[in-house]
């Protein structure tokens, strides 16, 4: 186990190089600057422009800029953001929190949703119940999720005017006036989230139950007189659940990468806005961080998946 | 004082040579009170944009939050190095400027005691020094006073090349003398009649001396005063979050008296401009919203809901259409539309004149940019006292036909008229945007009725605007025949906009295409104009050579005005805000207040 482990991180190694030396020449061969806006600002000479860009090293050539932000990474040290002329790493930890908790809520309340009605769906096959949870899943995954935020933000915040819909990552209020706050304003940016989310794994969960139901040791079960619901949590689902924890851990990733589009859309303070406006302002350091680190987690949450397995699925060995 | 004397005063008002301040200051001379004064104005119809009707300001304080939103946040707060608007903001908010530019272009004291003046002997007579007197008494908000060392070190720190600073244009031809401690003289190496650069508007905002010293040069980026700011506004930081959120608290001990109106100050970043919109016009969450970049339709319908308010701030910011002077299509020593060459066609007069005949500049206002582009004859707009009167635009599409058959261009089989077997055959470009692009079409298709074909092309901002020299497609380059953008004027002063059709600001490859004269157009009767205007001290005499700069320029059709950009904003009619489009959006800031 311990073997496999640490030749899966060996591997890694490798293809994260090869990922970073993709993003940066990506980025690199990308047009533009920091400095556009002064382009068409009179009162900036274009010297100030040129030296600006050769005080952040962005004419030199790409191999040593490459290898100069390697050599930090390397070092734990993330860069410097060419629009905040801050750490990156500050920027991205001021961040962090805001990201964990919307999309980490969404992404529970997707489960909390999936897990009980795809598996409720599954065992009483082309009932009303579940017809009814195919339907609601279809439309759930059928619209994007910046066309439900748009759509919730006209009912709730503009007709009925019953929630805010600007994002507010420092609430002034203490006790349960910041409770009941928090809650108004994360409501509609977890509810879109994750409804979307839960519907897409509602009918993988749907699907991955019905084809353990049909086995053999599920009929043994049930002939042995176990009772119901011991059948369906001990007997089908732990089963059941090995393709929809590669799904879940595949997704964990995303809740450090956060929402681009619903957070452009809240106004939410995370990771994904972060990263939409470091993309367009080229703030080259901050995209690089926050793309690599992403990049690190999907190589890492795969990892942990396949771990998982073994635990879930005795017979799966790693020897 | 007699009714006439009044009148003619009006006039002045009205045609931009008189402000409205130096009005009231002159009624209030003969003992009439100065809304008394406005009123006549107004009665004159010489009355300001309904936002900047002045309203009293209120004898309290304790107004409560002040809630304004900025689509794109501000990301650093050192007015050093603020690259866009949304910085500058962030850090006028806590930093002052020595004056500011009020909307009708005149100065406004902020640290300054005064406006420095002929008249006060601020001005030197020759033109080569200004003198300003600051005011006693400042506190920065960690209590240490504010003197003259201050702005010494800001003209040190902003003009050393290693701090790599964005003001560094302001400061480094510059001599920045201590004469006392309350008192800094400014020294020119030429009689300069445009005097206000260093220390005024968005360039001129001061840090203290007392936390920056140890951080100047390559080691400015370390400063932890970058992030939190202490400096002399109305507000004193609380907290900042780059791109997402400003925070700031009344300063008690402000320099001017009962302000600021509002407790806290809290300026929201992200998200786009049509929900920043609604969120002042509609939900009146926020009491002001930024730079609204919204079709003129939707602020309309939201503006209908009685609670908001849209405020159009004219300024010099201009949408216009370039026609080459030299020939994109050759290459020569290696570089395309090299300055020794000409535009086979667009070099005829006759050809730039139907194309100007060709834009539809009413249309584009009506249709495509309502209050935000009113359409216009001039380059040079704004401040008033700079705007030609002798420019007409006109649109005819039968009129441009008669000036090219006038001129023997022929339409051929396919209806493209040709002279010499040289075709009318343009390519357009500009950058990705929707109203450029609808804009591209209009004037496409009005060609076409003239027998000109126009191919367009839309280049993505981020390399139109660009510096990169391996691009072809930036608009320095102007590699095409026609172009499109607009272009800014943040001070009330022509100057620094009009160098951008001199022959020595040419964009070259030699100059790796930094020059500012995009176009690359040589008139040697406006550059002695420039020249002159850069000595002339007597302001009247001033004005009139930009005026025709301006004349020369325009009718020379190879630049084409099409709309101005006024500054644009959404706020709630309960707020009284004071707005400037030659300063920045929190310039006046501490004169914001709420309705009683």
């Amino acid at each position: 186990m311990t073997n496999y482990v640490l030749r899966r991180l060996l591997i890694a190694i490798p293809s994260l190089l090869g990922i970073s030396v993709i993003l940066f020449t990506v980025l690199a061969l990308a047009p533009g600057d920091p400095f556009e806006e002064l382009a068409t600002n009179p009162a900036i000479p274009p010297d100030v422009r040129a030296a600006l860009r050769a005080s952040l090293g962005l004419d030199d050539p790409v191999w040593t800029r490459y290898f100069s932000w390697l050599t930090a990474m390397l070092r734990g040290d993330w860069g410097y953001s060419f629009v905040s002329r801050v750490n990156v790493d500050d920027l991205i930890l001021a961040r962090l929190p805001t990201t964990l908790a919307i999309i980490g809520a969404s992404q529970i309340l997707a489960l909390a949703i999936a897990l009980p009605v795809g598996v409720m769906a599954a065992t009483r096959p082309y009932s009303i119940f579940d017809q009814v949870a195919n339907t609601l899943a279809f439309i759930g995954f059928s619209l994007p999720t910046f066309f439900t935020g748009l759509l919730l933000i006209l009912l709730f915040s503009i007709t009925l005017d019953w929630l805010p819909f600007v994002y507010r990552a420092d609430l002034s209020s203490t006790g349960w006036t910041w409770v009941w706050e928090q809650l108004r304003q994360s409501i509609m940016p977890v509810a879109v989230l994750g409804l979307f989310q839960g519907a897409a794994w509602t009918r993988f969960v749907r699907s991955a139950v019905l084809d353990v139901i049909r086995l053999d040791h599920v009929t043994t079960a049930r002939a042995k007189g176990l009772p119901e619901g011991r059948v369906t949590l001990r007997h089908i689902v732990r089963n059941a659940l090995i393709p929809v924890v590669t799904l879940v851990a595949l997704q964990m990733p995303t809740v450090f990468g956060g929402a681009i589009v619903t957070e452009q859309i809240f106004r939410v303070p995370g990771i994904g806005s972060l990263l939409i406006s470091a993309i367009l302002a080229n703030d080259t350091p901050v995209i690089m961080a926050v793309t690599f680190v992403f990049a690190c987690l999907v190589v890492f949450f795969n990892l942990l998946a396949d771990v998982i397995y073994g635990w879930l699925d005795p017979r799966i060995s790693y020897s | 004082m007699n009714e006439d004397d009044l009148r003619q005063m009006i006039g002045r008002v009205q045609r931009g040579s008189l402000s409205r301040r130096g009005f009231v200051k002159r009624m209030a001379a003969v003992g009439l009170t100065a809304p008394m004064a406005t009123q006549l104005l107004a009665i004159a119809g010489a009355a300001p944009a309904a936002a900047q009707t002045v309203t009293p300001y209120p004898a309290r304080r304790g107004g409560g939050a002040l809630k304004v939103l900025y689509w794109q946040g501000a990301t650093l707060l050192n007015p050093h190095f603020a690259v866009g608007t949304k910085d500058q903001d962030g850090s006028r908010a806590f930093y002052e400027p020595l004056a500011g530019w009020s909307q009708d272009g005149t100065l406004e004291p902020v640290l300054a005691a005064e406006i420095p003046s002929r008249e006060n002997g601020g001005l030197a007579e020759d033109g080569r020094s200004v003198t300003w007197k600051l005011k006693r008494g400042v506190k920065w908000h960690d209590g240490q006073d504010f003197t003259a060392d201050d702005a010494v070190f800001n003209w040190e720190y902003a003009k050393d090349p290693a701090t790599a600073s964005v003001t560094t244009g302001s400061y480094r031809d510059v001599n920045v003398v201590k004469v006392d401690d309350y008192t800094v003289r400014v020294e020119f190496e030429r009689p300069t009649p445009f005097w206000a650069d260093a220390f005024v508007g968005s360039r001129g905002m001061l840090i203290p001396k007392h936390l920056f010293k140890d951080y100047t040069g390559a080691k400015s980026r370390d400063a932890p005063t970058n992030l939190r700011p202490v400096g002399t506004s109305a507000y004193r930081f609380t907290e900042f979050q780059p791109g997402d959120m400003l925070r700031g608290e009344a300063n008690r001990n402000y320099h001017m008296p009962n302000r600021p109106f509002f407790d806290t100050l809290e300026v929201k970043g992200g998200g786009d401009a049509v929900s920043a919109a609604r969120a002042v016009m509609q939900t009146g969450e926020f009491d002001y919203a930024w730079n609204m970049q919204v079709e003129d339709e939707i602020l309309k319908r939201l503006e209908a809901n009685g609670r908001g308010k849209v405020n159009v701030l004219p300024g010099g910011g201009i949408e216009f259409i370039q026609l080459h002077t030299r020939d994109p299509w050759t290459e020569v020593e290696g570089e395309r539309a090299h300055i020794s060459t000409t535009h086979p066609t667009l070099s005829d007069p006759a050809v730039r004149q139907a194309l100007a005949l060709l834009c539809d500049r009413n249309a584009l206002e009506q249709f495509i940019y309502g209050r935000g582009g009113p359409a216009t004859a001039n380059f040079l707009n704004n401040p008033p006292r700079f705007r030609s009167e002798n420019m007409k635009f006109e649109f005819s599409i039968a009129k441009a036909n008669e000036v090219l058959d006038a001129a023997g261009w022929v339409r051929g089989r396919d209806g493209i008229r040709a002279k010499d077997g040289k075709r009318l055959k343009f390519v357009y470009q500009t950058s990705i945007n929707t109203p450029r692009q609808r804009t591209q079409a209009v004037i496409k298709q009005a060609a076409q009725r003239a027998g000109i074909d126009i191919e367009v092309k839309a280049v993505t901002a981020s390399v139109f605007f660009s510096s990169d020299l391996a691009n072809p497609d930036t608009y320095t380059k102007f590699w095409s025949d026609i172009q499109m953008y607009t272009t800014t004027m943040p001070q009330a002063d022509p100057q620094l906009f009009m160098n951008q059709y001199v022959s020595w600001e040419m964009s070259t490859k030699a100059n790796s295409w930094q020059g500012r004269n995009i176009v690359r157009w040589k008139n040697d009767e406006y550059d002695a104009a420039y020249r002159a205007a850069e000595g002339e001290l007597d302001p009247v005499k001033r004005a009139a050579l930009f005026i025709k700069m301006n004349d020369l320029i325009v009718s020379s059709n190879h630049v084409i005005p099409l709309v101005g950009r006024p500054t644009v904003s959404a706020s709630l009619n309960t707020l009284h805000h004071k707005l400037s489009a030659w300063d920045l959006t929190f310039g006046f800031l501490h004169d914001w207040h709420r309705a009683a």
